[in-house]
């Protein structure tokens, strides 16, 4: 094969335990083939999640893994970045896990603006628990807690990440495969909060609700929905109505706070030199 | 001789901490509580510490029990509000058996209730406030001095244990100055987690073969490991309906009251040949043990045991109180909390009297003296 | 339990094809059929819930099966034919 995914997997955990036809384990494949390319040893790498199916993840890699409290990954995963700012520090987390009970967490993230790259796995539902539904579930959309169609308004996590100060925010879906790969390590390369949406599938709890035939029909309604950023400014509006963009959406530069807060504490510790 | 400092009890708590090796402070503002951290802020980035003020309760807690995990001797402090608020990640920190401080800076509850005002009514909370069965250690300082060396002591004790240590003052002992000597380094203990000595191929973070207290590595240290909150093997793996469940949290909780002896300190005052005893702790000890002085000048036989540890509850010491007594006067500022252990341990073998109160004073040494003649 | 990976699972393989081999692992298969509906080519089918290759010699190597099952289920290896040996060489893994 021409990827070793066994170096990454912690040895006797496959098959994992998502459902057939749940797109995670495309996601969780690009994630070791990127962290691959970024050539980052084993040690120096923790995955921190919240609870949830996304949540998952971290027990099945060979790294530094932290599997904490429903929507609390980003408090841990600050506690170790601050304490080892030389190391990686990943958030995995579903779309109810980070913006509904983690919610407060996700934007102070953000506005700290903190080197830690959070990968939201949004399938729109909360699947782990049978399908109610979340901050992103569609309109319109059948849930056990929205049994007549959803009428609870959405967030658009880009847009809430941008709003709140991440300064680097981008989508992909687990139907571009190949372009995911270069998200997430762009994602993880860049130093600061990254936060990166990756649109998914839940067949179980919410494809079979909402007449999604199959898995695949969950990924080709991904092919069809969203589009890559630079299609809107070529395409006739027509052709990119109700469609959402993927790749990278936004990014500026900004200071760090690991850097910004060690950088206050060298210059308190100069001062006392002088002082004294 | 140490150094001799002025310090509010909040100001001693930060102080221990950092004698004790703290070098991560998470926290929230908080009345009576908030000094510790702006203590903290003043001195931890002198020292390369990290001190942080999260967005909320939840988020401190979740940040040291990170910290930890990265081989940090971490802190966070807070009142009743905040304390119920951090419940469910402190099962985390006590089911994945990770070392850290929280203070609770006791204010009247429940809800609001008096931010500016003492209480003890969260010591009930302190032990069954996070679900689940799970091992808790609790101190209750009740002097500045006091607040300095047990948090020193708390820390120890996380680090020895491998539990999330709670510590517990009240807003008048939090927020009172007095004179305290910060002794010199190496003149009180500070113990360090016990860490692997083994290949990182054979490490399992939760080895019960290693002892009741399995050694834990740091992250990134070249020990990869898995932490979850879901109930565990040793190997740090999920596990559903196994005996290793039962068996593992029968070793938490064994963790703790296994080792009693190590864990429980108390102070008693004139107690050998006392009639009545007064079992008080925090300011309400304060005022115990000033009672008992007045009792004995009255001729009263009377005696304080005023418990430094409240969880695991002394229950020997309560029992063979108990058998030589004629009543236990319990003072406490709540609605009765801590009687009902002391009621336990007695078994009827003699009376056990409470005096509560919730206005946000606290309980004066006459309104004890008055008890301890009622009974006596 | 044995210790179970990718590279120690039992596969069945589809080699008739000089070109390109395919390697399933039926333990790992949850029979989404996400490899089967998105083959270019139709090379592969399901039966008795698992996937199945039918037709190795419409296969391109697109990897596209590979990279969308979620199951670690299903690998392509593209094999160079040097027309001038016989003998054939696996692509080596890029750095």
């Amino acid at each position: 094969m021409s990827f070793n995914y066994d170096q990454y997997i912690r040895g006797g955990k496959l098959p994992h335990i998502w459902c057939p036809g749940c797109t995670y384990g495309i996601v969780f494949k690009s994630l070791l083939r990127a962290v691959d390319s970024l050539k980052i040893p084993k040690d120096d790498i923790a995955l921190v999640s919240g609870i949830g199916c996304a949540s998952r993840l971290p027990g099945y890699v060979d790294w530094n893994t932290l599997h904490t409290t429903h929507g609390r990954a980003l408090p841990f995963a600050t506690g170790l970045k601050m304490s080892r700012p030389d190391k990686k520090v990943l958030v995995v987390s579903g779309d109810g896990d980070a913006t509904a009970i983690g919610g407060n967490h996700f934007i102070h993230a953000c506005r700290r603006n903190i080197d830690i790259t959070v990968i939201v796995l949004n399938n729109f539902i909360y699947g782990m628990t049978g399908g109610q539904h979340s901050p992103t579930t569609p309109i319109g959309h059948i849930a056990t807690t929205m049994p007549y169609g959803n009428v609870d308004p959405i967030f658009n996590i880009p847009e809430l990440a941008k709003g709140a100060g991440a300064s680097w925010v981008g989508r992909g879906t687990a139907y571009h495969v190949p372009a995911l790969d270069k998200l997430i390590v762009e994602a993880m390369q860049h130093k600061g909060l990254s936060v990166l949406e990756i649109i998914n599938a839940c067949p179980t709890t919410h494809g079979r609700r909402n007449k999604f035939k199959s898995p695949t029909d969950m990924l080709l309604w991904m092919k069809d929905s969203f589009l890559p950023i630079t299609a809107f400014g070529k395409l006739p509006p027509e052709k990119t109505a109700g469609k959402l963009p993927t790749g990278v959406l936004f990014k500026k530069e900004a200071p760090e706070f690991c850097d910004t807060y060690y950088g206050m504490v060298e210059r308190l510790k100069k001062q006392k030199e002088k002082g004294a | 001789m140490g150094t001799l400092k002025l310090l509010q009890g909040n100001e001693a708590c930060a102080e221990g901490a950092l004698y004790a090796g703290c070098t991560f402070f998470a926290g929230y503002p908080i009345t009576p509580a908030t000094e510790v951290a702006e203590y903290l802020a003043r001195k931890l980035p002198f020292i390369g510490g990290v001190i942080l003020q999260m967005e909320d309760e939840i988020a401190s807690v979740g940040a040291i029990i990170g910290a930890s995990l990265a081989g940090r001797k971490s802190m966070t402090a807070t009142s009743g509000p905040g304390f119920s608020l951090k419940q469910e990640n402190l099962g985390f920190g006590m089911l994945c058996e990770v070392p850290c401080v929280v203070i609770d800076v006791m204010r009247g509850g429940p809800s609001t209730g008096v931010p500016t005002g003492p209480s003890q009514s969260d010591i009930m909370q302190c032990k069954w406030g996070t679900h689940g069965d799970h091992p808790v250690i609790c101190l209750a300082p009740a002097y500045v001095q006091e607040i300095f060396s047990e948090t020193v002591r708390a820390f120890n004790l996380a680090e020895k244990y491998r539990t999330p240590v709670i510590l517990v003052y009240d807003e008048v002992v939090g927020h009172m100055r007095e004179k305290i000597e910060i002794p010199e380094k190496g003149v009180l203990p500070v113990e360090n987690r016990r860490r692997p000595t083994c290949p990182p191929s054979e490490y399992k973070p939760f080895d019960e073969t290693k002892g009741d207290v399995p050694p834990v590595a740091d992250f990134f240290s070249g020990y990869r490991q898995h932490i979850t909150g879901l109930n565990h093997a040793s190997d740090g793996f999920p596990v559903n309906a196994s005996p290793r469940i039962h068996t593992d949290e029968q070793r938490l909780i064994r963790k703790v009251e296994g080792n009693r002896k190590d864990i429980i300190r108390y102070e008693t005052v004139m107690l050998d040949d006392a009639e009545v005893a007064v079992f008080a702790y925090g300011v309400s000890g304060r005022s115990g043990k000033n009672a008992v002085e007045l009792a004995r000048d009255e001729g009263i036989k009377a005696g304080l045991f005023r418990p430094l540890t409240i969880w695991p509850f002394p229950e020997e010491e309560v029992a063979a109180l108990a058998s030589r007594v004629r009543a236990i006067v319990v003072p406490e500022l709540s609605l009765g909390q801590i009687i009902y252990e002391v009621d336990r341990c007695a078994k009827g073998k003699c009376k056990v009297e409470g005096i509560f109160r919730v206005d946000g004073d606290p309980i004066t040494p006459t309104q004890i003296l008055d008890k301890i003649k009622e009974v006596k | 339990m044995a210790n179970v990976q990718v590279t120690t699972a039992e596969k069945i393989e589809a080699t008739e094809n000089p070109e390109v081999k395919i390697s399933i692992i039926p333990r790992f298969c949850k029979g989404c059929e996400i490899c089967v509906k998105l083959c270019p080519t139709q090379v592969l089918a399901m039966e008795m819930f698992l996937v199945k290759v039918i037709d190795i010699d419409k296969c391109n190597a697109c990897m596209l099966c590979e990279l969308r099952c979620p199951d670690f289920a299903i690998f392509v290896d593209k094999k160079i034919v040097d027309k001038k040996k016989t003998e054939e060489q696996e692509i080596p893994k890029g750095e």
